[in-house]
């Protein structure tokens, strides 16, 4: 089974996206440990990428000030490493399709395997390109995250009975980013997973709040946020790690 | 030259969000549909004719042939389409592919402007809403095709983020089009991002090889022996080159933006300087550094200043059908003074690389031979920003 499906045997899910560097890897390996402690049973690891096509303001706000900061991803592995010490639960690096190509499909692959890396989110590889790096995932035993979008509409099916992992439904249209309402019709399309697939799904994007992550949660198996998350760091940069454990506690509270 | 799932070779492919596949997925099956829609093609020859000024001249450059001593030039006038560049011929096409898909709104990217200007021409004409997205500093270096958009009726958005730039612009497109696909075409300006834009925007160019083909057996009898073009995306060149890739005779050569030289970091010389990677929708060669994040590039002109290039191109070049050569910011700055000083013609500055490569190139071939340059837009807007780059202080 994968480790994965542990992030979901502790209730619903809340799973916690970090951009690693931001503003700097001590912050975040500071601020993973918080979350941890806090309830998150999944942690995404952003390794930053220089046009992150499907971010926000603030996510991509994230990646500039990583990068900037010289952030790389043989520097994300040694953080991972380190982390891998004390953190028991899953996680997952969410970058862009050029950073695990540029670093050798193989060579990146077999690093997350080897460092404890579980699963890889590339939000520009969709199912007709994943075989880009899917023998290389199964190889190395990386669950490969496949996305469900509102508009994927005749292909949720088609993408649900080949999810490993779990499956990471995209809320609304756009890019990540905090929306004041989420108008999706969710549950139709958790429909047509459940009756695909028994991979755990979790949406994510657009979720801030302790009741919107309830709502997506009650919807789903567990609900993802990063740009509110983002935001604290953004604001309280190397002191992050406390208001994002208190933030995390809040949310964690509101779906258990 | 292109399979089911969009490649070419290697090079191509849909490397997009989930979020915008039912859209591609859509826009490839209306594709096809009206590509050999009798009633599609009438409409779009109509337009190419009577509203482009199509077929555009193939002008046989007498005082730059005489003057360089080698090679016949002809030039491919694509400067004196309506809008002054060979944009027109794609978004045309796409506007009318749009329209018959329902679609109400374009969106489109712009570098130097003229793919912007383009765009919102064709949606007043076809009475649709546009959005531009062009980076900010582009905006700058081109204020007035800001203000000719505006006056289209489009509205322009100046993108800050990244470098600020055309690449830019193009990932600020793309995440509007995810947060707004229903009544929204995303009228991509080059032969890149995901399939099936790198097919249509080549066949909807293909026009310009087409005419030269025609025009050039008219006038000599015989196909020309280079055809050279410049190579941002990679639009003009791969519809310069198209119905010439069969005749392996006919050397195809395009020319990339070298900036300040491709052995700096102030280059767009995609080719000469980039490695495989996937960006943009597309597999293809980019400018990145070895962790795979894209190269802020640079060029004088900012319709080439693009770190990546078009998946035919670079296909072409794996199987050697086609040559790259850089052309450095002076040599461009060089051959746009010469264009308009020999033959009173003023080329745009994207252009002007494809010029400078003719001037190199002609005097070593033999007077029987024929070189066909295409240029591709007229330089009206790049006069202000020359001028600058001679040290003279004008603003638009």
């Amino acid at each position: 089974m994968s480790n994965i499906r542990k992030a979901f045997t502790n209730g619903k899910a809340f799973i916690a996206f970090i951009t690693c560097g931001d503003p700097d890897l001590e912050t975040t390996a500071a601020v993973v440990r918080s979350a941890v402690e806090n309830g998150a049973d999944l942690i995404e690891l952003g390794i930053p990428f220089s046009d992150p096509t499907a971010e926000g303001p603030v996510i991509q706000g994230a990646n500039l000030r990583a990068l900037s900061g010289g952030v790389t991803s043989d520097k994300v592995f040694s953080l991972v490493r380190e982390l891998r010490r004390d953190v028991s639960v899953p996680m997952v690096f969410m970058t862009y399709s050029n950073v695990v190509f540029s670093y050798g499909a193989e060579r990146f692959i077999s690093t997350c395997h080897e460092i404890g890396i579980d699963g890889l989110i590339l939000p520009d590889l969709p199912f007709e390109e994943k075989d880009e790096f899917q023998p290389v995932c199964k190889q190395y035993d990386v669950d490969l995250i496949s996305l469900i979008a509102p508009t994927s509409e005749n292909r949720i099916a088609m993408i649900a009975k080949e999810a490993e992992g779990f499956i990471y439904v995209v809320s609304s249209l756009g890019v990540t980013g905090m929306r004041s309402e989420i108008k999706t019709d969710l549950a139709s399309i958790i429909k047509v997973i459940r009756e695909n697939t028994d991979t755990p799904c979790a949406i994510g994007f657009g979720i801030s709040t302790p009741e919107q992550a309830k709502k997506m949660a009650d919807l789903s198996d567990g609900a993802i946020v990063g740009s509110a998350i983002i935001k604290l760091l953004e604001k309280h940069g190397k002191n992050a790690s406390e208001y994002v454990g208190a933030y995390v506690k809040s949310m964690k509270d509101a779906i258990r | 030259m292109t399979n089911p799932n969009g490649r070419f070779g290697i090079h191509g492919g849909q490397y997009i969000p989930e979020t915008l596949m039912n859209a591609v997925i859509e826009l490839e099956q209306a594709y096809d549909h009206y590509k050999n829609d009798p009633e599609f093609n009438r409409e779009l020859g109509e337009l190419f004719n009577e509203y482009a000024g199509r077929p555009s001249r193939l002008y046989f450059a007498q005082k730059m042939t005489n003057d360089l001593g080698g090679a016949k030039i002809y030039l491919k006038r694509e400067d004196l389409n309506h809008t002054g560049a060979h944009k027109i011929n794609n978004v045309l096409g796409q506007a009318l592919l749009a329209k018959k898909m329902g679609k109400t709104r374009l969106i489109a990217e712009t570098g130097a402007g003229q793919h912007g200007v383009a765009t919102a021409t064709a949606a007043a004409l076809m009475g649709m809403e546009c959005v531009v997205f062009m980076g900010e500093e582009d905006t700058i270096r081109q204020a007035l095709n800001v203000y000719r958009m505006r006056l289209l009726g489009a509205e322009v958005i100046p993108v800050k983020s990244g470098t600020a730039t055309l690449k830019d612009a193009v990932s600020e497109a793309m995440r509007e089009w995810t947060s707004r696909i229903s009544d929204t075409h995303y009228c991509l300006g080059s032969v890149m991002g995901p399939h099936p834009f790198p097919t249509i925007v080549r066949d909807f160019q293909a026009v310009i090889s087409r005419e030269i083909k025609e025009q050039m057996l008219q006038k000599e009898g015989r196909l020309p022996d280079a055809v050279i073009a410049c190579v941002g995306g990679g639009s003009n060149a791969i519809g310069s080159f198209y119905h010439f890739i069969g005749d392996e005779e006919v050397r195809l050569i395009g020319c990339e933006a070298a900036g300040r030289g491709v052995d700096t970091f102030e280059t767009a010389a995609t080719i000469a300087t980039g490695k495989l990677g996937i960006f943009h929708g597309m597999k293809s060669y980019f400018c990145q550094d070895e962790y795979g994040q894209i190269a802020p590039v640079y060029s004088i002109s900012a319709g080439l200043d693009y770190p990546g290039v078009g998946p035919e191109h670079a296909h072409l070049h794996d199987i050697g059908r086609a040559e790259y050569v850089p052309i450095t910011d002076e040599e461009a700055v060089c051959a746009f003074e010469y264009l308009a000083k020999t033959e009173g013609i003023i080329p745009a500055i994207e252009s002007a690389h494809a010029v400078a490569h003719a001037i190199k190139l002609a005097p070593t071939m033999d007077r029987d031979k024929i070189i066909v340059i295409t240029i591709s837009g007229r330089g009206d807007k790049d006069c202000a920003a020359i001028a600058r780059y001679r040290g003279e202080d004008i603003y638009e």
